[in-house]
């Protein structure tokens, strides 16, 4: 099963710093796994930490999240709450049995397409060794 | 309100950059069979006006009331199809965009894969373009004003366009005169015209222009707000010189005790100045300035029984009195012209810039050669023994350039034409000299370039192609060990003078204005554009503007051009006086807001604040967004214990649904 093993990873990236370097890899074609898949917020910021569990309860096998760099948000102090409280609910993930492989967090800058293909490659590579998850599937719910 | 979701999806084809990895025909039967889809389509490029029409149609034909386009990044094309959407009177707002160009087509080569992703991807669109609301662009005042942060020749001809259309201009400037570094050049290549000929006549201007306020020898410390409403604060440090007074007479720097003691920046360390100074003659503003790191009553408190310069001062002008001053102004948009550094030639130690007298900077030839200069223009160095006029000179290009062991990939476009400027300059003055350049590639790309260089080498330079590994002294000579590839013979070359052609990079106190003005930096750490064909002088943030070699080195008529079109960019929120504000900014849901005020320790603009409101006969608390300061980060939004405050364009109903579709578990 492991060999063959395709995890789906829901990756959160922040609009001005990895969403535009993810575009500058693209655009440099740089080729990465296609198992990130990436949804927009304006900062990581706004990740609210239970999106993360969300993603793991609706099936992903992995989440990412990534910003601007420490100092560089372009909203000033966004991804320092973000690093705060990620960093706590990576601490809570691992302390209720979840491999802390599944949660990455990264910091990539607009100019940093080749950064951002081996964040995707490690994220990848952990949720591979962490294997599919299903801890935390429940039905479908209605939102 | 609910009006049940009729949605379009387009699914574009870009050429074949996106069909050429992704099923575009696979990915648009998919989403014809996804909830709420009326119709779906694929077309070659929906960003053309065929494109676009087609959604048009489609929206006046099906009624439809939301749109997902599958295309390229939004970061691209999002205001494209907004206004499609507008043209025919939908809201812009309900349109959402799946990337599956940038981050699927162009990233992956499994046909297979990518199109399975892309398909995630438009379900993932589908699912939050359903919940999206109707949003109302706003418009607030601009202020008619502008912020011109550094006065080198891109920030002076910036600051003239800006100024000539009729608008006020605060134009910074952190050294005791304008003119930047342009001001050192002797000549300027290809046609030779005198560099200060053709620009102190523009520093005048800036510094006597109705609409220019020239702040010079100061610095901004501090922005907030956005484009049309930036606050500003600079700090206007002390001369201890009473402009109004001062008349530029030098009597002080001559009197001062340290007269003559200190190199001069301004002529690379090759000259001399006092501790009161004129950076250079044709200063603008002609004030002196005195320096408190260097100067004795400044330092140490007492400068013998008076200062001399005090008395040598007719006007009394000095005054030790004098303190740092903060101004404070509001300005609609701001361009940024800091410049750039030389490489420094230390970090290539086996060319012996620090060891060897007679090996020089580019920079510092240009003083050598400048009739202002510190020799009054005539070609002098010292070989270690003797000053001497040099017969053997040899030029290094690429120092500090094109070399990944300094950690300089990119090449820095004037050093190739420099040297050959200088190259000239030298057989002018000294006529019997012969002069070798050193070369990789001798890039001579602009108008009457390599007309230019053609005639330096019918003048006699010599260029041999090589990229020196060593410079050594043997008598009073120096010694080029160097293989010429094009013979492929190692040589050993003796010169009076080696001149390194050093490259640009980027200033070593940019980290100030990066992070005052959230800049973002290209891999090269220069500053980077928003786009870098379509917007080269815009950044990530409205209303802010980079002109010049900030944004990656540039010769004059390049920096000229794009400092006007910087101009003309932060003049179009000017002109017109209001600026569209997005309306993707936080609101709250006053029934559920509990009042703890958590939300407003977060908000990094001070946007929310804690009003009183009557809820059912009870007066409670709740949070309230300026939505003039909200910019819609959403910070507030994930820290609220009770998901009252929420970003619209991004609220948790509508990114939830986006969570679980692309999490898969039906």
């Amino acid at each position: 099963m492991s060999e063959q093993f395709k995890p789906n990873i829901v990756a959160f990236l922040c609009n001005w710093c990895t969403y535009a370097g993810a575009d500058l890899a693209g655009t440099s074609r740089i080729q990465y796994p296609a198992n990130v898949k990436i949804i927009r917020v304006m900062c990581s910021g706004r990740v609210n930490p239970l999106y993360v569990v969300n993603a793991l309860q609706q099936g992903a096998d992995g989440v990412l999240i990534s910003g601007c760099h420490p100092g560089d948000c372009h909203y000033m102090e966004g991804n320092y709450y973000a690093r705060r409280r990620l960093k706590l609910l990576k601490e809570l993930l691992e302390f209720t049995g979840v491999d802390p492989r599944r949660f990455n967090m990264s910091w990539v800058s607009a100019s940093e397409g080749h950064k951002w293909k081996e964040v995707v490659e490690k994220a990848v590579e952990d949720a591979i060794a962490a294997g599919p998850f299903d801890q935390f599937r429940r039905r479908q719910i209605g939102w | 309100m609910t009006e049940k979701p009729k949605l379009g999806v387009y699914v574009c084809h870009c050429g074949i950059n996106i069909s050429a990895t992704v099923d575009v025909e696979a990915v648009s039967d998919y989403a014809q069979g996804l909830p709420n889809v009326v119709v779906a389509r694929n077309y070659s490029y929906m960003c053309s006006d065929p494109g676009q029409l087609l959604i048009k149609d489609d929206i006046k034909e099906y009624g439809l009331n939301r749109v997902v386009v599958a295309s390229c990044s939004p970061r691209m094309h999002e205001p494209t199809f907004r206004k499609a959407l507008q043209e025919v009177g939908l809201n812009p707002y309900f349109l959402e965009m799946a990337n599956i160009r940038e981050q699927c087509s162009w990233v992956h080569q499994d046909r297979e894969e990518a199109t399975a992703k892309a398909k995630n991807l438009v379900d993932a669109a589908v699912a939050k373009v359903r919940m999206l609301e109707p949003l109302a662009p706003r418009e607030v005042d601009a202020e008619p004003a502008a912020l011109v942060i550094g006065a080198g020749i891109a920030g002076i001809q910036a600051s003239l366009d800006i100024a000539d259309a009729g608008f006020k201009v605060y134009l910074v400037e952190q050294s005791p005169s304008v003119g930047g570094r342009m001001a050192q050049l002797d000549k300027t290549f290809p046609t030779l015209d005198c560099s200060a000929c053709i620009l102190t006549p523009k520093m005048v201007d800036a510094a006597n222009h109705p609409n220019i306020e020239l702040l010079a020898y100061s610095e901004v410390e501090e922005v907030s707000g956005f484009v049309g409403n930036f606050e500003v604060k600079v700090r206007r440090k002390a001369r201890y010189v009473d402009v109004s007074k001062c008349t530029g007479c030098g009597d002080c720097a001559e009197a001062c005790r340290l007269a003559n003691r200190f190199p001069n920046e301004f002529d690379e360390g090759m000259g001399k100045r006092s501790a009161i100074y004129l950076p250079f003659p044709q200063a603008v503003p002609a004030k002196y300035t005195i320096d408190p790191e260097k100067c004795l009553f400044l330092t140490r408190g007492r400068c013998g029984k008076s200062p001399k310069c005090v008395d040598a001062c007719k006007p009394g002008a000095i005054d030790f009195e004098q303190k740092d001053e903060i101004v404070s102004f509001k300005v609609g948009a701001i361009i940024v012209a800091t410049g750039f550094d030389v490489f420094d030639a230390n970090k290539k130690p086996e060319y012996g810039y620090s060891d060897y007298p007679n090996v020089i900077t580019g920079l510092e030839m240009e003083r050598l050669v400048s009739a202002s200069g510190p020799t009054g223009g005539e070609i002098l160095v010292d070989n270690g023994e003797e000053k001497i006029v040099p017969k053997e000179i040899a030029f290094i290009q690429c120092v500090g350039s094109r070399d990944q062991s300094v950690g300089n990939e990119y090449c820095s476009r004037v050093c190739c034409m420099y040297t050959a400027k200088q190259a000239h300059l030298i057989k002018d003055k000294i006529p019997d000299a012969t002069v070798k350049v050193y070369y990789i590639d001798v890039r001579a790309f602009g108008k009457g370039f390599e007309e230019f260089y053609d005639r330096v080498r019918r003048e006699g330079i010599r260029y041999v192609r090589g990229n020196p590994s060593e410079i050594f002294k043997e008598g009073n000579k120096l010694v080029v060990k160097v293989e010429d590839t094009l013979t492929a013979t190692p040589r050993e070359d003796k010169f009076d003078l080696v001149v390194l052609a050093v490259g640009l990079t980027p200033r070593s106190d940019d980290r100030k204005i990066i992070d005052l003005l959230r800049l973002s930096q290209s891999p090269d750490r220069f500053l980077m554009e928003a786009h870098p064909k379509l917007r080269p002088v815009d950044t990530a943030s409205d209303g802010i503007f980079l002109a010049g070699c900030c944004q990656g080195p540039k010769d004059i008529p390049d920096t000229v051009a794009q400092a006007k079109g910087a101009a003309a960019s932060a003049l179009i929120p000017l002109a017109r006086g209001k600026v569209a504000i997005d309306a993707q900014v936080a609101e709250v849901i006053e029934e559920t807001c509990r009042g703890c005020g958590f939300c407003v320790s977060i908000c990094p603009y001070s946007a929310i604040e804690l009003v009183t409101v009557n809820r059912m006969g009870n007066m409670v608390e709740v949070a309230r967004v300026n939505e003039a300061l909200c910019k819609g980060c959403g910070s507030c939004s994930a820290g609220c214990l009770s998901n009252s405050i929420q970003p619209r364009s991004f609220r948790d109903r509508q990114i939830l649904p986006q969570i679980a579709a692309l999490g898969g578990i039906e």
